[in-house]
């Protein structure tokens, strides 16, 4: 919980990592390639004071986790999301089982996703069973970029990848954290695209789809799908350092959400150990819009409460303390969103 | 083109360039942020000797994809192969996951389904098109805004022409946009046409203005973040003017 000027905010980090890109288990210079250019978003956008060095960035102990995210990072509730990259690292790059692991000891503290792809075919879907089994899963992380051999990706509209959504439904596992990167299958297309998010999104009117990164670099492709689509949501993941070193642009793209897809489909992520919760709560309970960006959605302190928390415990049914919550809106917000849209 | 962008990447020439060389490089813009390499601070070396006319190209991040990679080496090999005479031209991309296919392809001429057998089902001119329509879309909402800055309504935009527009930069850029599209940039063209270059009906410009603004955002965001992890990557001095560039 973070509390300022008189109001206590509900904390959930939807997006967090325990990773390992430690040099032996880095199994070739895409492992390598792959960190450091995490690393290099780490530096281009923390405040000075929260650079880390390479060497700290590789791989976080459980008890820096631990303190990074709950001691010293406000947090409640940390939604661990999954990044197998098995063909950049020997023992994958953060996967289910490792974060199960840290989770395991804190079971108040985590909440554990899973994986898939659909490159894996009917095994896969067994294996997805069985982990879903094992962790109780409420939902699942999908980065459509990751190699396997000598595909480059994959699109959420493949054949395959409509039998593991449709085992998910199954399964009870509503939430689908989506992740997109620069390469997919073919690549002469745009993998930045979210219409494949679209699509299966009208198809699973019942599971939600959760897009990373709010779609950047393609927030207009995103804004526009998520307001044709009640179950489409962003996630602030690497949109929030820019608070601090592009704070106008934060502003835009925070003032364009609320005006597409209204307070009540965003989701805060740290996007940890990309960057540490702490400092981004702080300055996002702190923001307000420029002077000069006076066209924008209201940005309340409920709003915050909502895009901080309230939003994401929803999704997962966390259970928020009755002090915390704010009262339900019916329909209040002016989203374009909240409307349906004609499509030109 | 030294005018696209106001607060370019500080540094961005290497020292010793040809200008000539150097403005062939100009005319070779990232498809994606739409705004010139030599801008952008790709370009971190030329050099040119009696037989061979070589530029390194460096990116923002190791893993940038693949596909606008691969356009800006191959715009900047026709663009420097023009200023070249009877010399070779060389275009080496530096630290890229995929920068031995796409040097070599571009130098063999394979184009890009030849350069990644397997891995793609046809050329990357559809690419282009998708985002130099972004960027029309965007150049369009940036004439118009100033428009709606002067007084005029959403609704009177429907039957504005180019000859409403301000003069400057950003009409220039718009006529450039228009023209790479094949689309009318004369004075009597209309200030706001759809991808297919019929004008954008009145019922549909609230919500296509707005949308094209969202694009605009996004455009200048990448920009900032990649000239930022461009700065972080090879340790150049930071962006700092690149907030500027935002206009509200």
């Amino acid at each position: 919980m973070y509390s300022k000027d008189g109001n206590d905010y509900f904390i959930v980090d939807s997006h967090v990592h325990a990773w390992d890109a430690t040099p032996a288990n880095q199994a070739n210079r895409y492992g390598e390639g792959f960190i450091n250019c995490f690393y290099d978003y780490h530096r281009n956008l923390s405040p000075a004071d929260k650079v880390w060095t390479l060497e700290e960035f590789h791989k976080q102990s459980e008890e820096r986790i631990i303190k990074d995210l709950f001691t010293d990072g406000y947090v409640d509730r940390a939604i661990f999301q999954p990044t197998y990259l098995t063909d950049f690292y020997v023992n994958g790059f953060n996967t289910t089982e490792q974060d199960g692991q840290i989770a395991e000891k804190h079971p108040d503290k985590f909440i554990v996703n899973g994986s898939w792809d659909p490159r894996d075919g009917e095994a896969g879907l067994d294996k997805l069973t069985e982990l879903a089994e094992r962790w109780d899963l409420q939902g699942v992380k999908l980065y459509t970029a990751e190699w396997k051999g000598d595909s480059k990706g994959w699109k959420l509209t493949d054949p395959w990848s409509y039998r593991y959504l449709e085992r998910c439904e199954e399964l009870g596992i509503k939430n689908i954290h989506i992740h997109k990167g620069p390469t997919i299958y073919p690549l002469n297309r745009d993998a930045f695209d979210v219409a494949d998010v679209d699509d299966v999104a009208s198809a699973f009117p019942g599971l939600n789809f959760i897009v990373e990164h709010v779609g950047l670099p393609r927030l207009e492709d995103f804004c526009w799908i998520a307001t044709q689509e009640p179950n489409v949501y962003g996630g602030l993941a690497v949109a929030m350092p820019f608070i601090h070193s592009r704070p106008k642009y934060f502003a835009q793209i925070i003032g364009e959400l609320l005006y597409w897809i209204g307070e009540d489909r965003i989701t805060f992520a740290s996007d940890y150990a990309i960057w540490t919760p702490a400092w981004l709560i702080e300055r996002f309970v702190d923001f307000g819009y420029p002077a000069d960006l006076d066209e924008y959605p209201d940005l309340s302190v409920t709003v915050k409460k909502k895009i901080l928390g309230l939003n994401a415990a929803k999704l997962y049914g966390i259970d928020v303390p009755a002090e915390l919550r704010v009262p339900e809106s019916a329909d209040e917000t002016t989203a374009v969103g909240s409307e349906p849209v004609s499509v030109a | 083109m030294t005018a696209e962008v106001t607060a370019g990447t500080p540094g961005a020439r290497p020292a010793g360039v040809d200008d000539g060389i150097w403005a062939a490089l100009g005319t070779v813009r990232d498809p994606e942020l739409d705004a010139p390499v030599t801008e952008l601070g790709f370009v971190s070396g030329v050099a040119e000797d009696a037989e061979v006319v070589t530029v390194e190209l460096r990116l923002p991040t190791y893993f940038c994809a693949p596909n606008f990679a691969y356009l800006m080496v191959a715009d900047a090999y026709d663009a420097v192969a023009a200023r070249a005479g009877s010399r070779a031209v060389v275009i080496r991309l530096l630290d890229h996951f995929a920068s031995d296919e796409i040097n070599a392809g571009v130098a063999g001429g394979r184009g890009f389904a030849g350069s990644f057998p397997g891995l793609a089902d046809g050329e990357l001119e559809q690419l282009r098109v998708t985002f130099q329509r972004k960027a029309h879309r965007a150049c369009q909402e940036q004439v118009a805004a100033r428009l709606l800055k002067d007084g005029w309504s959403v609704p009177d935009l429907a039957e504005a022409t180019l000859a409403d527009a301000l003069p400057g930069d950003e009409l220039d850029r718009l006529r450039r946009r228009r023209t790479e599209l094949g689309l009318p940039s004369g004075q009597s063209a209309a200030l706001l046409l759809q991808d297919d270059g019929s004008p954008i009906r009145q019922l549909d410009l609230p919500v296509q203005l707005r949308l094209a603004k969202t694009t605009r955002i996004s455009i200048e965001g990448n920009s900032g973040l990649c000239r930022g992890l461009l700065s972080v990557r090879y340790g150049l001095p930071r962006p700092d003017g690149v907030d500027q560039v935002i206009a509200g």
